[in-house]
């Protein structure tokens, strides 16, 4: 019988290299916003651009996180996301027209819980429908990536259609609650209310989201179901029925995100939800896909970019964030924090 | 000869084959069969899809790339005809320059989004294609001073394409620049097509068909997986440049509507299913009934909504602008029941 073959394992500290290497996309943001400052000069302009860099980048993300985790957990890609930001938009907004005597007076209180009500009624509704989406249009093709593509670009046309049917074809204009009018002024920069809500929010959820992902019993399941599903499955544990959980919540998420969105642009379009996909995408795969605190970064990415360029070149802001994906694919090609599969 | 031309591809159905022979006499013979401004524009129109398609074809069908891009080379090679014979004069030779330049300009792009995302996994190309794409349109749209912005291009094509040029009379048919047109659009296609027929039965292609079925057991007899879908990618986007070019040449005019415009984008993805992936004649029965149903279906569809007008809900459902809602629910059943397409059908029910 042969030996056993000399092994002498070593425990070595990582290498200043490669933890700078692992820190490098949690820099990016404060570098960002460093250079942003470095470049426009004025104090008060960069305070307003960084604000409305970070509000736009929380409310992207917000649309996004959803999206990765469905990936990451069932290496499905749903392109008819884009139908539930449309869907929680016009919903929150008829909701708010219709509480149009709370949202009218000054008051906070009823401002607030007209606002609370109208992201309710969007993420149920939301949420409702992306249960009925993964019965109907993702089930039938899980494991085939290119009919689930085809299938949820035709889910996604059928329900903006709809929203045509039923709120008619025109876009609806509409303003918000007299409170989140305005702006405040903090050294010498305007910041608009309603902007510093978006970036609590944001905040907020993300937090919650990584408590949830890191802490509870549930949040483990999908975290070892992003890596191994296989495994999780063989352990007993129905990763399908935590699927949906997670397709339902990521839809709501998205309905949440159009009603903030609608919001902030005080207009909404049945096809907002198809031009803001085009911004997930590019935050979901520089962020790489199924991670979310990639997508996290990479949607404040874009939105300080976005912003700060537009200020700058106007004209730049076009491309501006094909170019950051361009980039940050030439310098990671798996996206900023790929995540390591275990299969 | 017959054999040759179609590079050994047989339709492999009987009903298949009459099919494909009465659209191509329909084509060939158009401007003496249905004379007549608006059916020439749907036969001019036909030849050009099935060149697109067929194009979009090798990428879907035959190697298995979803790509959202696909209308972005289209309008690349029209607004190159567009901007040739604008800047150049109405010349033929502008108008070769702009097609060529165009055909370049695409395949070129085509090659760095191939690099990019096809490098890494094939999912990423759906996403970054539909992320360039839009922003080329948004691009096109914006700078005015060259692309006319949302008003697009008119410009002056060369005379002997025109109506207004007059040669005499075969058949009893007037033929003018018009007609000279279309069977400019009518060859050119049909050589295209050829010459796409050619590459999925070519070594090459069988290669690609063997990335689609199973891309880790062709990289791992040999074949550079990459380098592979990157080709068909440039070969599919110069292509559809060059239908993009006859279309512009043919309508004299070029805007992002007609062009770059996601819708475009759709009808092309239903045309490939519902004639059957992978098999490139599919692509001449798809873009056939699809182009025909867009033109005859819309009327029918207003017709419908007005005999529901006293009904709630169903007017709006049927209204002539909810045409791609029933375009929707068809490509969706469509993936589900008939993968295979009227092709594949036809072929299994032989």
């Amino acid at each position: 019988m042969a030996a056993a073959p000399e092994h002498r394992p070593t425990f070595a500290a990582l290498s200043l290299g490669d933890r700078l290497a692992r820190a490098a996309p949690f820099v990016l943001i404060p570098a960002l916003v460093v250079l942003g400052y470095a470049t426009i000069g004025s104090t008060s302009s960069w305070l307003t651009l960084t604000v409305s860099g970070l509000a736009m980048g929380m409310m992207i993300f917000i649309m996004a996180s959803g999206l990765t985790l469905v990936f990451g957990l069932m290496d499905v890609i749903n392109f008819g996301h884009g139908a539930f930001i449309s869907v929680g938009a016009f919903v929150g907004v008829s909701v708010l027209i219709a509480l149009g005597g709370w949202t009218g007076t000054p008051s906070l209180m009823l401002n607030i819980a007209a606002v609370l009500l109208a992201a309710l009624a969007a993420t149920t509704v939301t949420g409702a429908l992306g249960w009925g989406f993964e019965r109907v249009i993702v089930r039938p093709v899980y494991g085939a990536h290119l009919k689930q593509i085809l299938v949820t670009v035709g889910g996604l046309i059928v329900i903006e259609q709809l929203i045509h049917v039923i709120w008619g074809p025109d876009e609806i204009f509409l303003t918000r609650p007299e409170t989140l009018k305005g702006a405040i002024t903090f050294a010498g920069a305007a910041m608009e209310k309603y902007r510093l809500l978006a970036v609590a929010v944001g905040l907020v959820l993300f937090v919650a989201m990584r408590l949830i992902l890191t802490r509870t019993k549930i949040g483990l399941i999908v975290r070892a179901g992003v890596q191994n599903g296989e495994m999780v499955e063989a352990l007993g544990y129905r990763l399908r029925l935590v699927f949906i959980g997670v397709f339902v919540a990521g839809s709501a998420l998205a309905g949440l995100g159009g009603v903030m969105w609608g919001l902030y642009q005080e207009v909404i379009t049945a096809g907002m939800g198809e031009e803001m996909m085009i911004l997930v995408f590019i935050v979901v795969i520089i962020g790489g896909l199924g991670s979310v605190e990639g997508a996290f970064i990479g949607a404040l990415l874009v939105g300080l970019l976005q912003n700060y360029v537009a200020f700058l070149e106007p004209k730049l802001a076009l491309v501006s964030n094909i170019g950051l994906m361009t980039a940050i694919l030439m310098w990671r090609p798996q996206g900023m924090l790929p995540v390591v599969k275990a299969k | 000869m017959t054999m040759h031309l179609l590079s050994g591809d047989r339709p492999r159905s009987v009903v298949l084959t009459v099919l494909l022979l009465a659209i191509l006499a329909a084509l060939a013979l158009a401007p003496f069969l249905f004379p007549g401004v608006r059916s020439l524009e749907t036969a001019a129109r036909i030849c050009i899809f099935i060149v697109l398609v067929a194009s979009y074809d090798l990428l879907l069908g035959y190697t298995g790339i979803v790509s959202f891009a696909h209308t972005m080379f289209f309008g690349i090679g029209a607004y190159g005809v567009a901007l040739g014979l604008t800047h150049m004069g109405s010349t033929p030779g502008a108008m070769l320059a702009g097609t060529l330049l165009g055909a370049l300009a695409a395949a070129v792009l085509a090659l760095a989004i191939g690099l990019f995302s096809l490098r890494v996994r094939a999912i990423f190309f759906a996403m970054i294609t539909l992320a360039v794409a839009s922003a080329v349109a948004v691009l096109v749209s914006q700078f005015s001073a060259l692309t006319g912005g949302e008003d697009g291009l008119n410009y002056k094509i060369p005379r002997a394409l025109t109506p207004a040029f007059r040669l005499g009379e075969v058949a009893g048919l007037k033929i003018t620049g018009k007609v000279l047109n279309y069977y400019l659009v009518f060859f050119v296609s049909l050589a295209l097509f050829l010459l796409l027929l050619r590459v999925v039965n070519s070594p090459f292609g069988r290669v690609l068909e063997a990335i689609r079925e199973n891309e880790f057991r062709a990289e791992a007899i040999g074949y550079k997986v990459v380098w592979y879908r990157t080709i068909a990618t440039c070969l599919s986007a110069a292509v559809a440049a060059l239908a993009g070019s006859l279309f512009a040449i043919w309508l004299r005019y070029v805007g992002p509507d007609t062009t770059l415009s996601f819708e475009i984008m759709l009808d092309i993805l239903l045309m490939v299913v519902i004639g059957g992936m992978g098999t490139m004649y599919g692509a001449v029965i798809g873009a056939t009934i699809f182009v025909l149903a867009q033109n005859y279906l819309q009327a029918l569809m207003g017709v419908a909504a007005d005999a529901t007008a006293s009904l709630p809900l169903l007017p709006q459902l049927f209204d002539p602008d909810r045409w791609l809602l029933w375009l929707g629910l068809l490509f969706v059943l469509s993936v589900y029941f008939f993968p295979t397409g009227i092709v594949g059908r036809l072929r299994a029910g032989r």
